[in-house]
C-alpha cells in the first residue's frame, strides 16, 4: 500500500470564513486539509463550528470568503459532482422513520443511482456489516439509537464513496455502538476512502488519524493527535493516596502554583502542572504518589485553552453546611420497577446515597436509566417498589420530597424566551423564595455566575456554556439537599465542564446529595459510586475503581472507565445467554 | 456508468414518489386532514350551514278582526317561509324579537279594514330584529311577497282587474334555492385547499425538521426532482380527496351532477397546481412545521374560505379587497365547481378559470424552487 | 407559599407568550386579520352586482323599467342583451347575477289596462345573492306599477309594508359581524394559547422542569389557565374599543354583565384549549386539534347562519358549544340592552360547560402525567 496513493488529498480548506447574521463568525478563516485512507475527527465543543463545515463540504452551503475544493472540485462551481461522490451521514442520521430498514436502503439505493444488478450484493455486505439483517422489515423510527446510527451509515456507504462525512455519529449512541461503528469505519479506511468524523468527545480524538480542532470557530489545532497530547507530554500526573477528602484536595491543589489543571479519577487524581513548572503536591499530603500519567488530548486542549478554573466554589461558600439529622440516606430506590404494557423498563432497582455522595446512573441508552432517574425525582410513578428523597416518600409526599430536590435536565431546558434574570425570578418563585431572601440569592447567583451583562438576553440565544451555569443556577437557587442531573454536561467545552464539577464538588462537601446520569466517562469518574443499568437491571454498583479493577484482564491490565463498562455489559450478557 | 442520465432520473423520481407515497399512507395526520377533515367540513356544510330560510319564525299582530283581515293573515299564514303564531297585542312579541325567539313581527293594524275600504293607503308593519341583517332582509322580502300574492288574488276575485305587473321570477340551476347545492361543492374546494397546501407544506416542513431534506441534497438529485417527487403523491391524494367529496355530494347530499367527469377533473387537477405551489412555498421559507401550518392556514385556507366568493360576495366587498381576491385561486375553482354540479359544462367559463389558476400555479412554483434551491443557510 | 408559586408561574406564562416571536405572532396577526378581513369582506349585503335586460318591448315603459333599474345604487352595470342567446351566455357564465326580460306587449299591455308579465331570470348557484337581487328588482317593478294607469287607480288600495328594523335600523351588516367577532376572537385566542402552552413545554422539555419543582398539580393547571383568560379579555377590550370606535356601534346593554358572563365563557374556552393541549404532544398536533375544534365551533354557532335553519337532529349539538350562548349575549348588550335574566340565563349553560371542560381537561392532565 503506497502511501502517496492512499493518502491522497480529498479536502482542501482555504481561509473559509462562514458568518450567520451579525454573531462572530461560526468558521474564522479555517484552513486545513483531509486526506484519503484515514479517519479525520473534527473535534470541539457544540457550537464551534463542525456542522458548518461538514455543510461546507458537503456543497450544501456556500463559504463567505474562502474556498472549500472536494475530490478537486469547487463547491462553489460544481455542488453535484460532488454529492455524485460523497456519502453524508447528518446529524439525526437522515433516515425517514416511517420507513422500513429496507425501504430506506432502496430509497437512497435508486437516489445514489446503484445498478439494479449489484444491489443484491451491496444490500447484503451492508446489512452483514452493520448487523442488521434481522430488522429489514422494521420501521427505522423503532430502532435503537445505535441501529439507527448503523442505517444511517449504511445509506450513506451504499454507493462506495470516496468521502465519508459523518457528523456526530457518537451523540445519543452508546460506547458498544460507538465502538462498533469506529470498527467498521476503520475497515473502510483500508480502502482508501477518507472520512471525517465529527465530535464533541475528545477522547475520540485520540484515536483519529488526523485532527482538525475547533473551538469558537478557530481552528486550534491541524495535526495527529500524538503531535497534540505532545505539548502536555511529561506534565501530567496521577496523584493517588491523597489524605482527606480526595475533593477537598484537588480543590485546594488547582489552586496551588503551578498547577493549571486537574480531574478526579475515580480515588485518584490526575494534574496538569504548568510548562516549566515543578508543582509540589503539597495539598495532596505526604502519603501522596504522584505518578507521571500519559497524557490525553483533553489535558492538551485544557492547556491549549490557558488551563481550567481555580477550585475554588463561591457557590457553595455561599451555602450553609446540611447537618445530617440523622444517618438516614438522602436518597433511596426500594426495588423500583417500571413496566410500560408488557415492556419492564427498570425491573426492582434498589440503591441508598449517602449524604454528600455523587452516585452516578450509567448505561446504554434505553437501558433503563432515564427511567430510574426519572421515577426518583418523581417524574414517573413507579409500578412497584419505592423511591425516597430527603426522607419522603415520592408517592405520597411528592411535594416535600420536590422542594428538597434541585433537578437540572439534558440540554439545559430552561425557558428559551425568558431572560436570564426572568428565568431566575421564575425558579425563585416556583420554589417558594419570596421577599428579601429572593432578592439575596438573586443578588449572588448573578455574581458568583457573573450574568450582569447578559440578563436581559433571551436565554436561548446564549452561548451553550452560559446556558449551563444559567440551569446550574436555577436548579441550586432554593439551596436544595438533593440536586438531579441529567447529562449535565454534553457537549460543553472542557473548561466549563470543570468549572461546573468545581461547584458539584464544593456542594457535596457541604453535605449536598447528588443523582447524576451520565454517558460521558470522565464524568462517571466524579462519583463516588456508580450503578450500571443494562436491560432494566442493575448489573454492577460499585466505586468507579470498584468496577475497573473487576475487568481487569492481562490484556487489559489498566483498563478505562469506557473499557469496564463495556466489558461489564458484555459479561451481563454473557450471563443471560447461559441462562437461557 | 452502466446507466443512462434518463433512467436514473427515471428511477431516482420513482423512488421519491415511492417514498412519499409510504409516508403518506403511514402518518396520521396525512389520514386527519386528507380524510377525516374533509368529512367533517362536507358535514357541516351539507347539513349545519343552511341559508335557507325556511320557515322564521314571526309573531302576527292582527290588532282588528275582520274578514278582511282574516284574509290577509290566511295569506301570511300559508306562506311556506313563515311559521306564524297570532296575537291581538303587540306587546306579547316583543320581548321574544329581543331574545330572538322570532324573528319578525307583523303587524295589521287596527285601521287597516277601513283604510283598504277608503282607499286610503292601507298599511301592514313589518318589525325585524335588525341584529340579524340577512335574516331581517329575508323577512321583509317574503312578507312582501306574501303581501303581494294576497292583492292579486283579491283583485283577481273581485274582478277588479290583475296588478299592472307582475312577475315571474325564475332561478335557474337551483328552483328550490337549496343552498346546500351551492355550499357542498364549494367545500370541496375548501377541502383540496388542505390537502394542497396545509398538508403539502406540513410534509415539506417536516423533511427540513427533522434533517432528512439535508440528506437528501446531499445525493446526486436535483432540486426539481426532489419538489416534484414531493408534491406528486399529494397530488393524487388530493385527487382522491376530491372525488371522495364528489361521491358523498351526489349520493350522500343529493347535489345534481350535470357537468362531465372530464370537467370535474380537468378543473380540480388544475386547481391543485397553485395549491400544491403554495404549500411548497411556504414549506420552503419556513422550514418548521409550526409555522407551516400557521401560514398555510391564514394565506391559503381562510381565503379560500372567505375571499372566493364561497359564502360572501365578492362584488360586496370593499375594492382593495377585492383586488385580494383575484390572487386567491379558490376564487376561481369554486364557480366553475358550482358549474360543473349546477349548470353543466360550459368551457369557456372553465378554460379561462383553468388558465388563470396555471398562471398563479406558475409563479408559486417559480418561487418555491428559487427557494429550494440546494442549498441551506 | 401557594400564592408566591403561582404568581412566578403567571408571570413565567405571560412573558413566555409576549417573548417568544412566534406566540406574539399569534396575539397579533390573526386577531388583526380577523378584524379587517371578516368586518369588511364577509357580507351577505348584495352590492355592485351586474344585470342584463332583454328589452324586447319598443314603447315608453319598457324603457322606464330600464332607466329606475339603472339609477338603482345596488346594481354596477347594466348589460342590454339583443336576444335570449346571450341572457343565457351571460348566466351561464356568471357574468350577470340575474336577467330581466321585458316582453314585446309590455308598454301596449300597460297603456291598455291589462295585465303584463315581467320574467326575471336568477343565477340559483348563488342563491343567496339571488334572492336578495330578485327583492330589488322586484320592488323596482311594484315602483313602476304604482305609476301606471292601473296603479294609480287603485293606489289607494295597495298596502304598502313598512319596515321597521329594531336594533340596527339601517341593517348595517358590520353591527351584526363585529359583536361576533368579539366573541370569536377570544375563543380563537384562548384556544390556541392554551393548546400550545403545554405542548410547547413538552417539546422544550421544561415540562419535566415544572414537574418536579414544588408546585403542585392544581397550582400549574391554574397557572395554566389564567394567562389565557387574562389575555383573552385584554383582546375582547380591544374588539369592544374598536366595535365602538372605529365601527361606531351603539352600546346598549351593561358591559358589566359582559364581561361577567365573558368570564365564564373564556373558563369553558380554556378548558377546551387545555383538553387539547394534554392530548397532544406537540405544538403541530395542538394546533391542528384547535382547528379541528375551531371550524365546527364557529359555524354550528348561529355565527355564520341561524340554528334554527339547521336540521332539527343537529340542532341539540349547538347546546355543547359555549359560542353559541356568548354570541346571544354580545349581541344582545350592544343592540338589544338585554337583561341581567337573559344573561344570566344564557350563563348557566356557559358555567355547565366551563364546569365539565376544566375538570376534564384536570383529569386528563393528571392522567397524562403517569
Amino acid at each position: 500500500m503506497t502511501e502517496a496513493a492512499d493518502r491522497a488529498e480529498l479536502v482542501r480548506l482555504a481561509d473559509v470564513t462562514k458568518r450567520f447574521g451579525d454573531a462572530s463568525p461560526a468558521l474564522d478563516a479555517v484552513s486545513g486539509s483531509i486526506l484519503g485512507g484515514e479517519i479525520t475527527g473534527l473535534v470541539g465543543p457544540d457550537g464551534a463550528g463542525k456542522t458548518t463545515l461538514i455543510r461546507l463540504m458537503t456543497g450544501l452551503m456556500l463559504p463567505d470568503s474562502g474556498s472549500v475544493s472536494v475530490l478537486g472540485f469547487t463547491t462553489a462551481r460544481d455542488p453535484a459532482a460532488i454529492q455524485a461522490a460523497i456519502g453524508y451521514m447528518p446529524q439525526r442520521f437522515g433516515l425517514y422513520e416511517d420507513l422500513s430498514v429496507q425501504e430506506n436502503l432502496d430509497l437512497y439505493a435508486d437516489l445514489r443511482g446503484l445498478p439494479k444488478h449489484e444491489r443484491a450484493a451491496t444490500f447484503d455486505e451492508l446489512l452483514t456489516f452493520t448487523d442488521l439483517k434481522r430488522f429489514t422489515g422494521r420501521l427505522a423510527g423503532k430502532l435503537s439509537g445505535g441501529m439507527k446510527q448503523k442505517l444511517g451509515l449504511a445509506c450513506a456507504l451504499l454507493k462506495k464513496p470516496r468521502l465519508l462525512l459523518l457528523d456526530e455519529p457518537g451523540v445519543g449512541v452508546d460506547p458498544i455502538s460507538r465502538r462498533d461503528l469506529w470498527t467498521m469505519v476503520e475497515d473502510l479506511t483500508k480502502e482508501g476512502i477518507g472520512v471525517v468524523w465529527s465530535t464533541a468527545y475528545l477522547d475520540e480524538a485520540e484515536v483519529c488519524d488526523g485532527v482538525l480542532l475547533l473551538n469558537q470557530g478557530k481552528l486550534m489545532f491541524a495535526g495527529k493527535p500524538a503531535d497534540m497530547t505532545a505539548r502536555v507530554e511529561g506534565r501530567v500526573f496521577r496523584v493517588s493516596g491523597v489524605s482527606g477528602r480526595k475533593r477537598q484536595v484537588l480543590a485546594k491543589l488547582l489552586d496551588e502554583e503551578g498547577i493549571i489543571d486537574g480531574v478526579i479519577q475515580g480515588e485518584a487524581l490526575r494534574i496538569v502542572a504548568g510548562q516549566g513548572t515543578e508543582p509540589a503536591f503539597r495539598s495532596a499530603g505526604d502519603g501522596a504518589k504522584a505518578a507521571p500519567a500519559p497524557p490525553r488530548f483533553e489535558d492538551a486542549f485544557v492547556d491549549m485553552l490557558g488551563g481550567g478554573p481555580g477550585g475554588r466554589s463561591r457557590l457553595a461558600e455561599a451555602q450553609q453546611p446540611l447537618a445530617g439529622k440523622d444517618d438516614r440516606p438522602v436518597i433511596e430506590a426500594k426495588g423500583l420497577t417500571k413496566r410500560f404494557g408488557d415492556f419492564t423498563a427498570a425491573d426492582g432497582i434498589t440503591f441508598d446515597i449517602q449524604r454528600g455522595e455523587i452516585f452516578g446512573l450509567l448505561g446504554p441508552n434505553g437501558a433503563g436509566k432515564s427511567t430510574t432517574f426519572k421515577m426518583l425525582c418523581g417524574l414517573l410513578k413507579p409500578t412497584a417498589g419505592e423511591g425516597r428523597v430527603a426522607g419522603f416518600d415520592l408517592r405520597r409526599d411528592a411535594a416535600s420530597a420536590r422542594n428538597q430536590l434541585g433537578y437540572m435536565a439534558q440540554k439545559f431546558s430552561l425557558y428559551g424566551d425568558l431572560s436570564i434574570a426572568q428565568n431566575l425570578d421564575f425558579f425563585a418563585g416556583v420554589y417558594g423564595l419570596s421577599g428579601q431572601r429572593k432578592r439575596e440569592r438573586i443578588h449572588l447567583m448573578n455574581e458568583i455566575f457573573d450574568f450582569g451583562r447578559h440578563a436581559a438576553q433571551s436565554s436561548k440565544d446564549l452561548p451553550l456554556g452560559l446556558k449551563q451555569r444559567l440551569a446550574l443556577a436555577c436548579a441550586v437557587m432554593h439551596e436544595p439537599r438533593a440536586l438531579f442531573l441529567d447529562e449535565p454536561t454534553s457537549g460543553v467545552d472542557p473548561i466549563t465542564r470543570r468549572e461546573f464539577w468545581t461547584h458539584i464538588n464544593a456542594l457535596v462537601e457541604k453535605g449536598v446529595t447528588v443523582l447524576v446520569t451520565t454517558h460521558f466517562m470522565e464524568e462517571a469518574e466524579y462519583c463516588d459510586r456508580i450503578s450500571l443499568i443494562y436491560r432494566g437491571r442493575s448489573i454492577a454498583l460499585g466505586s468507579p475503581d470498584e468496577l475497573k479493577t473487576r475487568v481487569v484482564t492481562d490484556d487489559q491490565p489498566d483498563p478505562t472507565m469506557e473499557d469496564a463498562f463495556i466489558a461489564l455489559i458484555r459479561q451481563s450478557e454473557a450471563e443471560t445467554r447461559q441462562a437461557a | 456508468m452502466s446507466t443512462s442520465p434518463t433512467s436514473d432520473r427515471i428511477r431516482r423520481f420513482a423512488a421519491l414518489v415511492r417514498k412519499e407515497s409510504y409516508q403518506a399512507v403511514r402518518d396520521p395526520s396525512t389520514t386527519l386532514i386528507a380524510f377525516v377533515l374533509p368529512l367533517i367540513l362536507l358535514f357541516l356544510f351539507g347539513y349545519g350551514v343552511s341559508l335557507d330560510t325556511t320557515r322564521t319564525r314571526v309573531g302576527l299582530v292582527m290588532e282588528e278582526t275582520t274578514p278582511l283581515t282574516q284574509s290577509l293573515a290566511a295569506s301570511f299564514q300559508a306562506s311556506r317561509y313563515f311559521a306564524v303564531a297570532t296575537n291581538r297585542d303587540r306587546r306579547v312579541f316583543e320581548e321574544d324579537l329581543v331574545n330572538g325567539r322570532i324573528r319578525g313581527i307583523l303587524v295589521i293594524p287596527a285601521s287597516f279594514t277601513t283604510d283598504y275600504a277608503a282607499g286610503n293607503h292601507p298599511q301592514v308593519q313589518v318589525i325585524v330584529d335588525g341584529s340579524e341583517p340577512n335574516t331581517a332582509n329575508f323577512v321583509q322580502n317574503y312578507a312582501q311577497g306574501a303581501v303581494a300574492n294576497w292583492e292579486r288574488q283579491r283583485q283577481a276575485l273581485m274582478a277588479e282587474g290583475a296588478p299592472a305587473i307582475s312577475i315571474e321570477q325564475r332561478f335557474w340551476f337551483n328552483p328550490e334555492l337549496t343552498s346546500r347545492y351551492f355550499l357542498v361543492p364549494g367545500s370541496i374546494a375548501i377541502v383540496m385547499t388542505l390537502v394542497g397546501t396545509l398538508l403539502t407544506s406540513l410534509v415539506v416542513a417536516r423533511e427540513w425538521e427533522r434533517g432528512t431534506m439535508e440528506a437528501m441534497m446531499a445525493t446526486p438529485v436535483t432540486a426539481v426532482e426532489l419538489l416534484i417527487g414531493k408534491i406528486f403523491p399529494y397530488f393524487l391524494l388530493g385527487l382522491a380527496a376530491m372525488t371522495l367529496c364528489v361521491l358523498l355530494a351526489v349520493f350522500l347530499f343529493g347535489v345534481p351532477f350535470r357537468g362531465s367527469v372530464v370537467a370535474l377533473y380537468a378543473l380540480s387537477a388544475t386547481f391543485l397546481v397553485p395549491a400544491l405551489g403554495q404549500g411548497l412555498l411556504i414549506s420552503a421559507a419556513t422550514k418548521n412545521q409550526f409555522l407551516a401550518s400557521q401560514l398555510a392556514l391564514i394565506t391559503a385556507f381562510l381565503p379560500a374560505f372567505l375571499l372566493s366568493g364561497f359564502l360572501f360576495e365578492i362584488n360586496s366587498m370593499p375594492t382593495v379587497i377585492q383586488w385580494i381576491t383575484f390572487i386567491v385561486p379558490a376564487r376561481y375553482l369554486i364557480p366553475s365547481l358550482q358549474t360543473v354540479f349546477l349548470a353543466g359544462d360550459i368551457w369557456p367559463m372553465f378554460l379561462h378559470s383553468i388558465a388563470v389558476m396555471l398562471t398563479i400555479g406558475a409563479v408559486f412554483f417559480l418561487a418555491a424552487a428559487r427557494s429550494t434551491r440546494k442549498r441551506i443557510g | 407559599m401557594w400564592w408566591t408559586r403561582l404568581r412566578a408561574l403567571i408571570v413565567k406564562e405571560l412573558l413566555a407568550v409576549l417573548r417568544d416571536p412566534k406566540g406574539r405572532a399569534i396575539l397579533i396577526g390573526p386577531p388583526l386579520i380577523q378584524l379587517l378581513v371578516f368586518s369588511y369582506a364577509a357580507t351577505l349585503e348584495v352590492r355592485n352586482v351586474d344585470v342584463m335586460i332583454l328589452n324586447r318591448d319598443s314603447g315608453h315603459w319598457g324603457q322606464k323599467l330600464v332607466e329606475r333599474i339603472d339609477g338603482s345604487p345596488t346594481f354596477r352595470k347594466i348589460v342590454i342583451a339583443a336576444n335570449p342567446q346571450q341572457v343565457r351566455e351571460a348566466i351561464d357564465g356568471q357574468d350577470v347575477i340575474a336577467a330581466v326580460e321585458i316582453g314585446p306587449d309590455f308598454s301596449r299591455g300597460i297603456e291598455a289596462g291589462t295585465p303584463v308579465d315581467l320574467q326575471i331570470i336568477l343565477d340559483g348557484r348563488r342563491s343567496n345573492a339571488s334572492q336578495i337581487v330578485s327583492g330589488y328588482l322586484t320592488q323596482i317593478a311594484g315602483g313602476l306599477a304604482a305609476e301606471t294607469p292601473a296603479g294609480k287607480r287603485s293606489a289607494g288600495r295597495s298596502i304598502s309594508t313598512i319596515p321597521r328594523n329594531w336594533f340596527n335600523p339601517n341593517l348595517t351588516y358590520q353591527w351584526f359581524m363585529v359583536p361576533n367577532l368579539i366573541a370569536s376572537i377570544a375563543l380563537l385566542i384562548g384556544l390556541i394559547v392554551t393548546a400550545l402552552s403545554i405542548a410547547r413545554e413538552r417539546e422544550l422539555g421544561t415540562f419535566d422542569q415544572l414537574m418536579v419543582s414544588p408546585l403542585r398539580v392544581h397550582e400549574i393547571l391554574i397557572g395554566k389557565l389564567l394567562p389565557p383568560m387574562m389575555i383573552g379579555l385584554f383582546h375582547i377590550t380591544l374588539y369592544i374599543l374598536a366595535a365602538l370606535f372605529i365601527f361606531g356601534l351603539p352600546l346598549r346593554g351593561s358591559l358589566f354583565l359582559l364581561y361577567g358572563s365573558g368570564i365564564f365563557y373564556l373558563a369553558s374556552v380554556v378548558g377546551i384549549g387545555l383538553f387539547i393541549s394534554a392530548l397532544s404532544m406537540t405544538q403541530q398536533q395542538a394546533i391542528l386539534g384547535a382547528f379541528l375544534f375551531m371550524v365546527p365551533a364557529m359555524l354550528l354557532s348561529g355565527f355564520a347562519t341561524p340554528i334554527e335553519n339547521m336540521p332539527d337532529w343537529l340542532q341539540p349539538v349547538t347546546l355543547v358549544n359555549p359560542l353559541r350562548y356568548f354570541l346571544i349575549i354580545v349581541k344582545g348588550v350592544f343592540l338589544k340592552d338585554i337583561g341581567l335574566a337573559e344573561v344570566v340565563h344564557q350563563t348557566i349553560p356557559l358555567c355547565l360547560i366551563a364546569a365539565v371542560t376544566l375538570s376534564a381537561a384536570a383529569w386528563l392532565f393528571r392522567r397524562r402525567l403517569e
